[in-house]
């Protein structure tokens, strides 16, 4: 089972692609990938905000991008219009507060402890913070072409669930029971409402302690007016995602739970009707010699090895039977791929023996990327 | 255990566990962000959050495992703690539990952290630990330092009350001297570097620093080291019969790319091991399996940490 060749070229010259979403599991080179598809969309002339989640040092310099501030910067030496920007969550989430809130409420938002530790926590607000800055970017029409990475999530696929999440919790009973107090003007909420409510309320107090909820009540009350905008951008961002004008490219290495990761995201992509350009498979191992198999290498190389002679070749062959058995692995790891997902479109990048430092190393890639 | 993406850390807490529980002792292997790692490891079923057997290691020795899902984890800890446990349905349908386990910053890491913890702690009748060892599937490089300074977590939210006393609790086990956060690595650049500022941030939050494991390392052979002779190369494929004199010279040539990258591979390797060197811990070095980590590769690795000390 062959997979079909996944034309990249073909959708970053696409005028009606709006936005490519990198996705995949943990140490695939998302990032790497989405940099140099935004580099080689740039220098194909289109014009490009790559937006970056957690990106590593070394690739993150690579771009020219030094400083985490939220702001997408023109990276030199590009030969196009391309512009990198790292998320910087805290800031993202302070800036929706004051672009929503009168100056005195969102004071009290910005110095609630609950508020501070909340926007700086890493288990789900990055997510949202990223599908809410691909909205300003996609809303501020500045560029025909938004790149993202996705954030480094537990599981690849949070940043879906963020904006249900989010629903879920605005939508809930919880929320309504923790703004009580300031509806009912003062007086001690728990006693105006029903007998259940009473008896969450006092377990939350015990549980939480009344300094943590009392801190948990003022957020949300002072929030109440954020929320609803927050909420609905949420919806439309992911109404976006399922645009056609949207690719989704995961990404993958040709290693077993990366690959079954990617087969998870495919599913999953599905579901949630997004639109799936294809799989890109990164540091695929071959052989400059791939017609002498890893059984006749070592044959041949034990061989030599009873008869004492040609230690050297004997040690090559050798190499070369690990190198063969470690393609012939990674390769049935794509057979399974491409025969659960016979129609998924895939391109692959071949295993290189040094990270990527510079604009150089970016177009390189981008070129292995698009060679079909 | 912590690591970064890809660089097979639930293969080598898996594996550490392993070593640990031979010679007949028990183990708890832990995991604690829902990606069901360890049953995908030791080809099972997805795990439920409970505590099972799941393996039996060299010289006897019984490997349990957890799966920790944060929601139960809140639920069963509300029972512990409050006696609470009709009250869970309650708070599950009022939101209470979605909030506290996904949106709330640090209570879910202080839940399976406290999970973990009393695992640790568990005695028996006799006031024997119930396990001898603890091994935790910790979250990525990137977000370990966080994920473990509860106390920290929980500051700005908690300064009094039930969840600080809880968070200070899970900070005496994790800082204590009986625990080591040890990192995995390949000995490439990215990964390399993120366990040196994974190894710094822990030690400035005060955190006990174990060792590093460098995960696939491939054998080189000395023969291969250095310049070498393509002519004798060529001589060496014709005597293997695997060319005649029309190919055996193309043959080789393909070779000799693969002995130069290799050479390559060895030399970035050399700086990345002295990298490693700087962060002043003890190394462990894991090979690569030929095969992937399947079963079998499992207790190859454990042997490989038994042998180095590591168990």
């Amino acid at each position: 089972m062959t997979s079909p060749e996944l034309d990249l070229d073909g959708i970053i010259d696409d005028s009606g692609t709006r936005i490519v979403v990198c996705c995949g599991s943990g140490g695939v080179g998302k990032t790497t990938t989405a940099a140099a598809l935004g580099l080689r969309a740039a220098e194909r002339g289109r014009n490009v905000v790559v937006l970056t989640v957690d990106p590593a040092r070394r690739l993150a310099q690579s771009m020219g991008l030094t400083s985490l501030d939220n702001t997408p910067r023109k990276v030199a030496g590009a030969d196009g219009e391309l512009f990198a920007m790292m998320l910087d969550m805290k800031r993202t989430f302070d800036e929706i507060i004051e672009a929503h809130a009168d100056p005195e409420r969102a004071r009290q938002i910005l110095t609630n402890p609950f508020y501070q530790s909340l926007s700086s926590s890493f288990s789900g607000t990055q997510e949202y913070m990223a599908m809410e800055k691909l909205g300003q970017l996609r809303r501020s029409g500045e560029w025909d072409l938004i790149i993202v990475d996705t954030p480094p999530s537990r599981s690849a696929l949070d940043f879906l669930d963020a904006p249900e999440r989010l629903g879920r919790f605005l939508d809930g009973k919880l929320i309504r029971l923790l703004m009580a107090p300031a509806k009912a003007g003062g007086r001690s909420a728990f006693k105006i409402l029903n007998a259940g409510f009473g008896l969450v309320a006092g377990v939350l107090t015990k549980v939480l302690g009344a300094q943590v909820l009392k801190d948990i009540q003022t957020f949300v009350s002072a929030l109440d007016a954020v929320f609803g905008g927050f909420r609905q951008r949420a919806e439309q961002t992911y109404k976006l995602l399922q645009a056609p004008g949207t690719a989704f490219i995961v990404v993958a290495t040709p290693e077993r739970d990366a690959m079954r990761e990617a087969s998870y995201f495919v599913e999953r992509l599905a579901e949630e009707r997004m639109p799936l350009a294809g799989l890109v498979i990164n540091r695929v191992h071959r052989s400059p010699a791939p017609d002498l198999s890893a059984a006749r290498s070592t044959a041949a190389a034990e061989d030599l090895e009873s008869r004492g002679e040609h230690e050297l070749t004997a040690a090559v062959l050798r190499l070369h039977a690990g190198r063969m058995q470690l393609a012939a692995r990674e390769h049935r790891e794509q057979e399974q791929f491409a025969s659960a997902h016979p129609t998924v479109p895939v391109t692959r990048v071949p295993a290189m023996s040094q990270d990527v430092h510079d604009l150089d190393g970016l177009r390189e890639i981008g070129e292995l990327l698009a060679k079909r | 255990m912590t690591g970064k993406g890809g660089t097979g850390k639930t293969t080598v807490a898996a594996a550490l566990a392993l070593a640990l529980a031979a010679g007949g002792r028990k183990v708890l292997l832990v995991e604690v962000e829902g990606r069901q790692g360890i049953a995908q490891v030791f080809d099972l079923p997805p795990l439920p959050y409970e505590e099972r057997k799941i393996a039996v290691a060299p010289g006897g020795g019984d490997v349990h495992a957890l799966a920790i899902d944060p929601e139960e984890a809140m639920l069963e800890y509300l029972e512990m703690f409050y006696g609470l446990k009709r009250m869970g349905k309650a708070l599950t349908k009022m939101g209470v539990v979605d909030f506290a386990t996904t949106i709330a910053p640090g209570l879910r890491d202080v839940l399976v952290t406290g999970k973990t913890s009393e695992a640790v702690r568990r005695r028996d009748r006799t006031g024997k630990r119930v396990y001898d060892t603890v091994v935790m599937d910790a979250p990525p490089t990137g977000r370990v330092t966080r994920f473990l300074n509860v106390t920290q977590e929980v500051a700005g939210l908690a300064r009094v009350g039930p969840v600080r006393t809880h968070a200070d609790m899970v900070r005496g086990v994790v800082a204590s001297p009986e625990t080591a956060v040890h990192f995995v690595t390949l000995l490439e650049e990215m990964p390399v570097q993120e366990t040196l500022d994974g190894v710094a941030e822990l030690r400035a939050a005060k955190l006990p620093v174990g060792g590093i494991f460098v995960n696939m390392v491939r054998a080189v052979d000395p023969t291969l080291a250095g310049p070498f002779d393509l002519a004798e190369l060529a001589m060496g494929v014709k005597a293997a019969g695997l060319g005649d004199d029309g190919n055996a010279a193309v043959i080789a040539e393909a070779l000799a790319g693969e002995v130069v990258e290799q050479q390559r591979r060895a030399e970035l390797e050399r700086t990345e091991r002295d990298a490693l060197e700087t962060a002043g811990v003890p190394r462990y070095e894991l090979p690569l399996l030929a095969d992937g980590a399947d079963l079998a590769g499992l207790y190859e690795l454990a042997e490989a940490i038994r042998t180095q000390g590591a168990a």
